[in-house]
């Protein structure tokens, strides 16, 4: 895919794909407040990996990110139903969320919330499901 | 369960043993199959002192209580003729087919296995008073019997002669069911001696009539009545101690016995008395003048018993007039019934006989056509001593049995025209006289039958063997139902008191106070009555028609194929082939095309109908919000951006235009407040568009022209319905709004229940996070789905 010496977009990236994760990291862990949550979130950090794709190639960035993304789908899923059904231990019915508030030394109030670990799941699915499809195509011949 | 019930389930118990039979090679599996009839028959004749005093005997053993469906067994006078019928003439088919079947040659354990399961299933419907288990074992009947007339699987033939039985047969079957269920709506019982008793609450009832045809589909296909009798000669394929067992002594009775059984219920009105005795006649008659035509031995039989079937139906029929004459003395159609059952008896002894005989010729010469056969006489005395019986008997030649019964049957047909009900007045005359030329023709096939293949000259060029007499073993059956036929012809009153009298008793039972019971004195002999007359008649006629046969048998020839029944039902299973698969190819063309051109136009005559057959049409703009500057702007680039993607060339350019649409979409989220949407719906929108471009890009080259899309009327029409149907649907719904939403809750609750304060995604993740679970499983699946499709094309390739 790599074929001239496209030295602006991979310094570009270098600036921007720090940015890019950040911001959907901040619209992912915003989400039980602002606009956002797992869903965007794990759609950006795609996009952030496709502009990895778009400048390097796929085997350049498989070098980068040693990551099966099918294993990724799996692990979502696995941390939404895990999170569902952790609440029937507590006699409680399937998916009832539970949130406390904490005060922690540095970061100070801080809620926690099991939404997030299932909001989690969802972005891992997202990021899974994404880069499969995206990997898959783009390698076809 | 009692002992009744395991001697109804012996049969199909013991069939079970088969497999240990088969370890004995060196002996006839039958050997080990003819106790169990001799045993059976034995039990059965030990009730006889029961029924023969008006008794009965009956043993319950719960099935499905909570449904009122319980194995009851009943023996009764009716029930037991039967069971007698089918265990002493099963014991000699039995013993018969020991010597007619090859022990090496064919696949015995399958055939006694089927004769078994026969037998059982028989039994099971005499006996049974509960009409679903009776119904159980009558198909069970029609199931064992397809596997016998199938017995040779090899053969086309065979093949279609089960087929035919069994459609036919398992169609009457199915309308019996019918008929059941509905006396059960009217009785709220399945038990057939209840229902008898309480009959009379049940005429005039709006169901009874339907009941009554639905029965009588099940009684004539079963006993091959007109014009059902079709499957009868394609039989006839069966090995031949098949056919004299199920086709002539015991299934084709089953109808008969239905028929019997329903007389109390519905014996009273006029339809079951014209159709069962109208059926029966004209059965009788196209019969008998069909049985002469035959060139097939077996054929003659089997048109000849189809013929006797309709004979012994038009008895019953007649008999149940007796019903609406309650004084006992002066009831002269009694004698029908018992006419009825007394050539029962006497059908299953001489044509079980005759198709005994027919075996053995078949067996000893290799062929059973008459054109073939001739001047058998002096090679086979005994089979020729047996044939004459049982055809004289057949014809109604004194002294043997068929005579009495055909002269009762005169009477019976006779008595008739003096009745004064259901028009018979004037329509009464036609019986005696249609039931006197079918008794011609009957008597002209017996002669045919005995001497175009007994007398004339032997053609021995013709015949594939050395005919020769039969082996002993063989002919001890068909010996021993012609003595019966003598014993019968000679002392009729045998059997009067401990058969006949029992069963009448059961068919006709309002007639009889108690401890009454009906005298049945047959003699062979009363005065120059009008039906001795008869009988000289047909057999002065009768002679005369045999002796000029060849020169009014081209008649025959004159009657168009195509009018034929058999040719009928050959057109109807291939209409019905063709037709259906017309009717298939017609709308299931392959073409999605089609399939949606048919979803659609159905979603709009649906909801159409339902819009305005509700009266749901309305429209009601007083809540609607005012529409701003903006909204007029951003509807005009997706209508524009729509339209547009009609009428391009490029599929480019469409795909563009779709993102175009796409991202408005999205503008209008941001105009309506739904951050989250415009946000998914931007990064969405980008993906589908590039995957649709990777689409376009690896379509192959012959496909890559550009055209437009093409103009139909019909997709036109179509779309245009749909959108205007989906409009007028959304505006109604919204001018119907009965009650508020309930995102009121969701408002008040998102901070205070859920600890988050963008109440989309507490509702995506928390209220309803259910759903969420299960679409990050839909997009889990649709990836697998993608990378499946992709990786795994390879395997396809080598497959395919």
């Amino acid at each position: 895919m790599k074929k001239t010496n496209n030295i602006i977009l991979e310094t570009a990236l270098k600036a921007l794909l720090f940015f890019i994760v950040l911001y959907s990291v901040y619209i992912f862990t915003a989400g039980h407040y602002y606009p956002g949550g797992g869903f965007i979130g794990g759609l950006m950090t795609s996009g952030a990996i496709v502009l990895l794709l778009i400048t390097y190639d796929i085997k350049t960035v498989q070098r980068i990110l040693p990551i099966n993304y099918r294993i990724i789908t799996a692990i979502g899923l696995l941390f939404a139903i895990g999170t569902s059904a952790g609440s029937l231990f507590f006699n409680v019915p399937f998916l009832t969320h539970a949130f406390t508030h904490v005060e922690l030394p540095v970061l100070g109030d801080l809620s926690l919330h099991t939404a997030t670990l299932f909001d989690l799941g969802v972005y891992f699915v997202v990021v899974g499901v994404t880069m499969t499809i995206i990997q898959t195509i783009g390698e076809d011949e | 369960m009692s002992f009744l019930h395991l001697a109804i389930l012996s049969p199909l118990i013991y069939s079970l043993f088969m497999i240990f039979f088969k370890k004995f090679h060196r002996i006839h599996t039958g050997w080990f199959i003819l106790p169990l009839p001799i045993l059976l028959f034995i039990y059965f004749l030990s009730f006889l002192p029961v029924t023969s005093n008006q008794k009965m005997v009956t043993e319950t053993f719960n099935w499905i209580p909570s449904l009122g469906i319980n194995f009851t067994a009943k023996a009764d006078g009716l029930s037991l003729l039967f069971a007698l019928l089918i265990t002493g003439i099963g014991a000699l088919v039995v013993f018969y087919s020991i010597y007619y079947l090859d022990r090496m040659k064919e696949k015995l354990p399958s055939f006694y296995v089927y004769l078994l399961l026969f037998m059982g299933a028989m039994l099971g419907v005499v006996l049974s008073d509960n009409l679903i288990v009776m119904y159980a074992f009558w198909e069970l009947t029609s199931f064992s019997s397809f596997l016998l007339i199938g017995y040779w699987y090899g053969r086309e033939q065979s093949r279609y002669g089960a087929q035919k039985s069994m459609l036919i047969t398992v169609f009457g079957g199915l309308a019996m069911l019918g008929g059941i269920i509905l006396l059960y709506i009217m009785t709220r019982t399945f038990s057939i001696s209840e229902i008898a008793a309480e009959s009379h609450s049940i005429w005039g009832n709006s169901l009874f009539i339907p009941a009554l045809l639905c029965i009588l589909l099940g009684a004539f296909t079963k006993s091959a009545q007109f014009p059902f009798y079709i499957w009868l000669p394609d039989a006839m394929e069966a090995p031949t101690p098949v056919s004299a067992y199920l086709h002539s002594a015991t299934m084709v009775k089953a109808g008969i016995y239905l028929v019997a059984r329903f007389t109390p219920v519905f014996g009273d009105s006029g339809v079951w008395f014209w159709l069962v005795s109208g059926i029966g006649l004209i059965t009788l008659t196209w019969g008998s003048i069909f049985a002469a035509k035959q060139t097939d031995l077996k054929g003659i039989l089997a048109f000849s018993t189809v013929s006797q079937l309709g004979l012994i139906m038009s008895l019953l029929g007649v008999g149940s007039a007796a019903l609406h004459y309650a004084d006992l003395d002066e009831n002269i159609y009694i004698v029908a019934v018992s006419a009825a059952i007394f050539h029962l008896i006497n059908h299953a002894t001489f044509k079980g006989s005759l198709f005994m005989a027919v075996g053995i010729i078949d067996h000893e010469t290799g062929t059973r056509d008459i054109r073939k056969l001739g001047g058998l006489m002096t090679f086979m005395p005994i089979t020729f001593t047996v044939s004459i019986i049982g055809a004289f008997s057949m014809a109604g030649i004194p002294p043997f049995n068929g005579f009495l019964s055909k002269e009762m049957f005169f009477t019976g047909m006779v008595r008739v025209t003096e009745m004064d009900l259901f028009h018979l007045e004037t329509w009464g005359i036609l019986f005696p006289v249609i039931a006197w030329v079918a008794s011609v023709f009957t008597f002209v096939y017996s002669m045919i039958l005995i001497f175009k293949t007994f007398t004339g000259n032997v053609q021995l060029e013709k015949l594939d063997r050395q005919p020769h007499e039969a082996p002993l073993g063989m002919l001890i059956p068909p010996v021993i139902l012609v003595s019966l036929v003598v014993i019968f012809g000679l002392f009729p009153n045998l059997l009067s008191d401990s058969l006949i009298s029992p069963a009448m008793a059961e068919i006709l039972p309002g007639l009889l106070g108690a401890g009454e019971e009906f005298t049945v004195h047959i003699s062979s002999w009363h005065g120059f009555t009008i039906e001795v007359f008869m009988t000289l008649g047909v057999v002065i006629l009768g002679i005369i028609l045999y002796r000029t046969f060849p020169k009014w048998k081209t008649l025959y020839s004159k009657i168009p194929e195509r009018m034929s029944l058999f040719r009928l039902y050959d057109q109807l299973v291939e209409g019905a082939q063709s037709g259906s698969y017309k009717l298939t190819k017609s709308f299931m063309t392959g073409s999605i095309h089609s399939y949606l051109v048919y979803i659609f136009a159905f979603f709009i005559f649906i909801l159409t109908a339902t819009l305005i057959g509700k009266g749901a049409l309305k429209v009601d703009t007083g809540n609607v919000s005012a529409i701003g500057i903006y909204e007029w702007i951003l509807a005009l680039f997706v209508a524009a951006g729509a339209i547009s993607i009609l009428f391009v060339k490029s599929r480019m350019t469409s795909i563009i235009l779709l993102g175009a649409v796409g991202y408005t979409v999205s503008l209008f989220y941001v105009l309506f407040r739904a951050p989250d949407l415009a946000l998914t719906q931007l990064v969405i929108e980008t993906i589908s568009v590039a995957l649709f471009l990777v689409c376009f890009y690896h379509l192959p080259k012959l496909r890559k022209y550009e055209t437009r899309i093409r103009f139909k009327l019909t997709n036109a029409l179509i779309s245009i319905g749909v959108g205007a149907v989906v409009t007028v649907m959304a505006l109604s719904a919204h001018s119907n709004k009965l009650f508020d939403s309930i995102s009121k809750y969701y408002v008040e609750n998102t901070y205070e229940k859920a600890a988050g304060k963008n109440m989309v995604n507490v509702i995506l993740v928390d209220f309803r996070g259910f759903d969420t679970l299960f679409e990050i499983t839909v997009l889990a699946i649709a990836s697998l789905g993608i990378y499946g499709m992709i990786k795994l094309r390879g395997n396809r390739r080598k497959e395919g």
